[in-house]
C-alpha cells in the first residue's frame, strides 16, 4: 500500500504545484534556519576533548585578601604562582599541569623568513600526555626538564611546515629572543574546541605554536599573554612569582571519580592551612569543576549563538504553523475525492495514511531544500570574521538530524489536517456532488 | 462593518484555518517586535562615537623582534614617532598602550578615599604623553593637558604611580556628580593621591562590549609612555584625506629606523575606519540578520494567508454566488472577506501582543537585552494588519468576482 499511497500523493502534488511549493519553501526555510543555527551551536558547545574531558578538573582556590570579599562569591579561575607550585608539587592528582599563555619572538635562521611573534604556552611536562596532545615527531619534555629550566620547546605543526617545510625537526634549534632552544617535539594536528585550558586568550582560539617549560619561561623572563589579576600592593611581572596576582592556569587529571571528593578536600585543607600561615585571608572557599562543567560555567557559547538559535527555532515554528494550514486547505479542498475513496471501501485509518505520506513527501523535499540552505547559510557563517567561524561545518549527525526534524516536524504538521480530512462523512460529499 | 455578525457566525465552522491564521500572527509579530528591538540596539549600539578623529587615524602595531631595556626602548620610540611626525601629511604621532574599539587593554578600579574597601568605579587606562589629544582629536573641555616635562617613561612592570591624570567628562560625572572633578584626587588602589588635571568629552575606552560595561565611556589617559619589552601601539593622525598615503608609507619609515621589529603584514597597519568595521562585525551581523527574518517570516505569513483565504474562497463560491444574486455588490463581497481577515488579524495580533511580551521578558533574563519598547508592538501590530489586508486583497478580488449565477450551479 505505501507505494501506492506514494503514487497519489507525488500526483497530488504535482497537481497543486503553487501550494506545494509553498509548503516546500516554507519547511526547507525553517530547517535551514534552524540546523543552521543549531550546528553553530552543536559545534561550540561541542566537548573539546571526548573521552577524558571528565577526567579533568580546573581547581580553584580563594587566595584574596578581605578587600572587595563578598559571601558566596565564587573562586578566582586562575591561581598565584605560588599556590600553583604548591599544588602542583603536592601531586595529589593522577596529573597535574601549571601553565599561562604568552608570546615568544622567533628569529628564523632562514634569511628568507622575517622575524616574528607568535604565541606561547609555558606549561609544565604532564600537559601532553594530560590532554592527549597527539605528537607527529618526538615527544614532550619530561620532568626533569622542567627541574633544570631546560633550553627545549615542542612546535606545531603549522610552524614545523614554515620553519622545516613539515620535515621531522626533533634536535634542531629554534631561535626565540636572542636564545637556541632545542626542538624535542613537533604536535600532530591538535585543535581543542573550545580553548578550555585558558579561556583568556579567546574561547575558540588555535593552539599555541611553541610549548616551553613554565620554569624556562620565567627563567627568561619570556613575555605573558592572558589575563592577570592583582589584589593588594599589586603586580609587578618581573617577579611575578611573589606578587599577589593570580595569572596561571592550573589543571588536574583525576582518573578515578571516587577521589574527586578526595581531591576537593585536599583544597580545602589547603586553603585552611594557608589561612593559618596568614598567607590567605579568606574562609576557604573552593571549586572543582570538570571540562564541560568549567565550560558551562564560563558560559563559553557566544550568547548571540544561542539567541540566534532560539530566534530560529521560533522561525521554524512559524513556518510549521504555516504548513499546517496550507496543508488543510489541500487536503480539505480534496474532499469530494476522499469522499469517493471512502465511499468505495477506504478506511479512515487508510485515508489517514495516504495523507500522512503526502505530509512525509512534503517533509523530505522541504528537509533537502533545508539542507541545500544549511550549508549556504554555514558558509555565510564561515565568512564571519569570529573566531569560531571556520568551525562551522555540518557533520554526520547535523545531516542526519536535518532530515530527520524535517520529517518529524512535517508530520506532525500533516497530523491535525490529515485528521480534519478523515472525519469528512462519504455519503455528504457523494451527495453534493 | 455591518457584516461582522455573519462573519463571526461563518468562522466558527472553519475554526482550525482561523486559529491558524490568528497562531501566525501572533507568533510572527512577537518575533518581529523582539527582531526590531534586537536591531534598533544592535545599530545604536555600532552608532556609538568613539570621541577621536577617525577618519584620519592609523594605528601601528610596533613589536620589537630582541630584548631591549626600558631606556633602549624609549629611545627608540622616541626616533621612531619624530621619524613618523616629519612624514608628508602626518599631523601628529603618539605611543599609547591601547586605543578605543582595541578589544582589550587594562582596566582598573578607582577609589576616591586611600583607605576605601569597595571601588568607586572602574576605568580604562590609556598611557601616553601630551601629544595623544592632538593626535587622536580629543577636545579638552576643562583643566589643561600634560606638559612634556610631565611625562614619564614607564615600565609595564613598575608601579602604578601617576601624579595626575586626564578623564573623561562621563567618568568625571560619575565620579563628582556635583561637578567638581577638576584638581581633586583619585586612588587606584593605594595610598597614592592621583589629581585630575583635564577633563576630555568623548573617548571611549578600549572595549564597548558587554563585559565592559563597568568602565563604559569612563577613560583616564596616564602621563606614562608605557613600554613593554615586547612592543607598543603608535597612533598617528594624517591630515585630511591624506590617511592612504600616509598608511603606504609608515612600514618603510619605522623599518628606516631599525629593522629589529616585526610590524605584521596582516593587521600591523590599521586604519581607523577598519577596526571600527571589525569591532562591530558582530552587531552588523546581528542586525542584518534580524532583518532577514523579519522579511522571511512575514512573506511567509503573507503567502499562508493568502493560500488559505484562497481555498476558503474557493470553497464559497457557491455562497458568495447567492449573496450576489440577492443583491449584494462586488464591493460588499470585497469588504466581506478584507473584514474577515481583520477580525482574524486583530485577534491574532492581541494574543502576539502577549508573546512578543513575554518573549521580550523571557529573553530579556536570558540574553542581557533591552526591554521591549511599545513603539516596536504597536509597528509590529499596524505592519502585520495591512499586511494581512495585503495578502487578503487578491483572494477577495477573485471572490468579487464570482458571477451570481454561480448560485444557480451545482458546485
Amino acid at each position: 500500500m505505501f507505494g501506492y499511497y506514494l503514487d497519489l500523493a507525488l500526483h497530488s502534488l504535482k497537481r497543486n504545484k503553487v501550494l506545494t511549493a509553498l509548503m516546500v519553501v516554507a519547511i526547507a526555510l525553517g530547517i535551514g534556519a534552524s540546523m543552521t543555527t543549531l550546528t553553530v551551536l552543536h559545534v561550540l558547545s561541542g566537548d573539546p576533548l571526548p573521552g577524558s574531558s571528565a577526567t579533568l578538573f580546573n581547581p580553584r582556590i580563594d587566595p584574596f585578601s578581605m578587600d572587595g570579599y563578598e559571601p558566596n562569591k565564587p573562586p578566582p579561575e586562575q591561581v598565584t604562582w605560588t599556590d600553583g607550585m604548591n599544588l602542583l608539587h603536592a601531586a595529589r592528582a593522577d596529573r597535574q599541569a601549571l601553565m599561562t599563555g604568552g608570546a615568544v619572538p622567533i628569529q628564523p635562521t632562514q634569511s628568507s623568513i622575517d622575524p616574528f611573534y607568535t604565541d606561547a604556552r609555558y606549561t609544565t611536562a604532564d600537559f601532553f600526555p594530560m590532554f592527549s596532545v597527539p605528537f607527529l615527531y618526538g615527544r614532550g619534555w619530561n620532568a626533569s626538564d622542567d627541574d633544570g629550566k631546560a633550553r627545549v620547546v615542542v612546535i606545531s605543526k603549522l610552524l614545523n611546515d614554515k620553519l622545516f617545510e613539515g620535515k621531522d625537526s626533533t634536535g634542531q634549534t629554534l631561535r626565540m629572543k636572542d636564545t637556541s632552544f632545542q626542538i624535542v617535539g613537533v604536535l600532530g594536528d591538535w585543535r581543542v574546541n573550545p580553548h578550555f585550558y585558558d579561556l583568556n586568550i579567546g574561547d575558540y582560539a588555535e593552539a599555541e605554536d611553541v610549548f616551553v617549560p613554565l620554569s624556562t619561561s620565567r627563567d627568561m623572563k619570556l613575555s605573558l599573554n592572558g589575563s592577570t589579576d592583582c589584589w593588594g600592593s599589586g603586580g609587578d611581572p618581573e617577579h611575578a612569582e611573589n606578587t599577589p596576582c593570580v595569572w596561571l592556569q592550573f589543571w588536574v587529571q583525576i582518573v578515578d571519580p571516587a577521589k574527586v571528593e578526595a581531591y576537593k578536600t585536599f583544597l580545602t585543607h589547603y586553603s585552611q592551612e594557608q589561612k593559618t600561615l596568614g598567607r590567605f585571608e579568606r574562609e576557604p572557599n573552593v571549586a572543582l569543576l570538570d571540562v564541560m562543567q568549567w565550560l558551562d560555567y564560563k558560559k563559553v557559547v557566544p550568547s548571540d549563538v544561542r539567541l540566534q538559535t532560539w530566534l530560529a527555532l521560533g522561525f521554524l515554528l512559524v513556518c510549521l504553523v504555516n504548513t499546517v494550514g496550507l496543508m488543510l486547505a489541500k487536503f480539505l479542498r480534496r474532499s469530494g475525492e476522499l469522499g469517493v475513496r471512502r465511499a468505495l471501501g477506504a478506511s479512515r485509518r487508510d485515508v489517514f495514511m495516504q495523507l500522512l505520506i503526502e505530509a512525509g513527501v512534503i517533509g523530505l523535499a522541504g528537509g533537502m531544500g533545508g539542507l541545500m540552505l544549511a550549508y549556504t547559510g554555514l558558509w555565510l557563517v564561515r565568512r564571519q570574521p569570529s573566531s569560531y567561524a571556520s568551525l562551522a561545518h555540518l557533520d554526520m549527525t547535523m545531516l542526519l538530524s536535518t532530515f530527520l526534524l524535517a520529517l518529524i516536524s512535517t508530520l506532525c504538521a500533516g497530523l491535525l489536517p490529515a485528521w480534519r480530512a478523515c472525519q469528512i462523512t462519504p455519503a455528504l460529499q457523494l451527495k453534493s456532488q | 462593518m455591518l457584516q461582522i455578525r455573519p462573519i463571526v457566525t461563518a468562522l466558527r465552522r472553519h475554526k482550525a484555518g482561523t486559529v491558524l491564521i490568528a497562531l501566525q500572527i501572533a507568533l510572527t509579530l512577537a518575533i518581529v517586535c523582539n527582531a526590531f528591538s534586537i536591531i534598533q540596539q544592535r545599530l545604536q549600539h555600532l552608532s556609538q562615537p568613539t570621541g577621536i578623529d577617525e577618519a584620519n587615524i592609523i594605528v601601528v602595531q610596533n613589536e620589537w623582534a630582541r630584548s631591549m631595556s626600558t631606556q633602549q626602548v624609549d629611545a627608540q620610540v622616541n626616533t621612531d614617532l619624530e621619524a613618523l611626525r616629519h612624514l608628508a601629511g602626518v599631523r601628529n604621532a603618539a605611543i599609547s598602550n591601547a586605543y578605543p574599539l582595541r578589544g582589550n587593554g587594562w582596566d582598573d578600579r578607582i577609589m576616591l578615599e586611600p583607605d576605601q574597601l569597595k571601588p568607586t568605579t572602574s576605568t580604562a587606562l590609556f598611557f601616553s604623553d601630551e601629544r595623544l589629544l592632538d593626535t587622536l582629536g580629543v577636545h579638552l573641555i576643562a583643566g589643561r593637558n600634560f606638559q612634556p616635562g610631565e611625562i614619564k617613561a614607564m615600565d609595564v612592570r613598575d608601579k602604578l604611580s601617576p601624579p595626575s591624570a586626564i578623564v573623561t567628562q562621563a567618568l568625571a560625572r560619575h565620579l563628582f556628580p556635583d561637578g567638581s572633578a577638576l584638581g581633586k584626587s583619585i586612588y587606584f588602589g593605594d595610598a597614592h593621591p592621583v589629581a585630575i588635571i583635564g577633563i576630555v568629552d568623548t573617548l571611549q575606552p578600549h572595549s564597548v562590549d558587554r563585559w565592559a560595561s563597568g568602565f563604559a565611556s569612563q577613560t583616564t589617559i596616564l602621563p606614562s609612555r608605557l613600554l613593554s619589552e615586547w612592543g607598543n601601539y603608535y597612533l598617528i593622525r594624517t591630515e585630511p584625506g591624506q590617511i592612504d598615503a600616509v598608511a603606504a608609507k609608515v612600514r618603510q619609515t619605522l623599518f628606516a629606523q631599525d629593522v629589529m621589529r616585526v610590524i605584521s603584514d596582516k593587521d600591523g597597519i590599521q586604519k581607523f575606519p577598519d577596526i571600527r568595521q571589525a569591532a562591530y562585525d558582530r552587531d552588523r551581523g546581528m542586525a542584518v540578520l534580524m532583518g532577514i527574518v523579519c522579511v522571511v517570516l512575514l512573506s511567509i505569513t503573507a503567502a499562508g494567508i493568502v493560500g488559505l483565504t484562497s481555498f476558503w474562497v474557493g470553497q464559497r463560491r457557491k455562497q458568495i454566488g447567492v449573496r450576489r444574486a440577492l443583491g449584494a455588490t462586488r464591493g460588499d463581497i470585497l469588504n466581506y472577506f478584507l473584514t474577515e481577515n481583520l477580525l482574524i488579524s486583530s485577534g491574532g495580533a492581541l494574543f502576539g501582543i502577549v508573546l512578543a511580551v513575554g518573549l521580550n521578558l523571557w529573553l530579556v533574563t536570558r540574553f542581557e537585552m533591552q526591554r521591549l519598547s511599545l513603539a516596536y508592538v504597536l509597528i509590529g501590530v499596524v505592519m502585520l494588519l495591512l499586511l494581512g489586508q495585503g495578502s487578503v486583497l487578491a483572494p477577495a478580488m477573485r471572490a468579487s468576482k464570482v458571477p451570481p449565477v454561480e448560485a444557480t450551479r451545482s458546485v
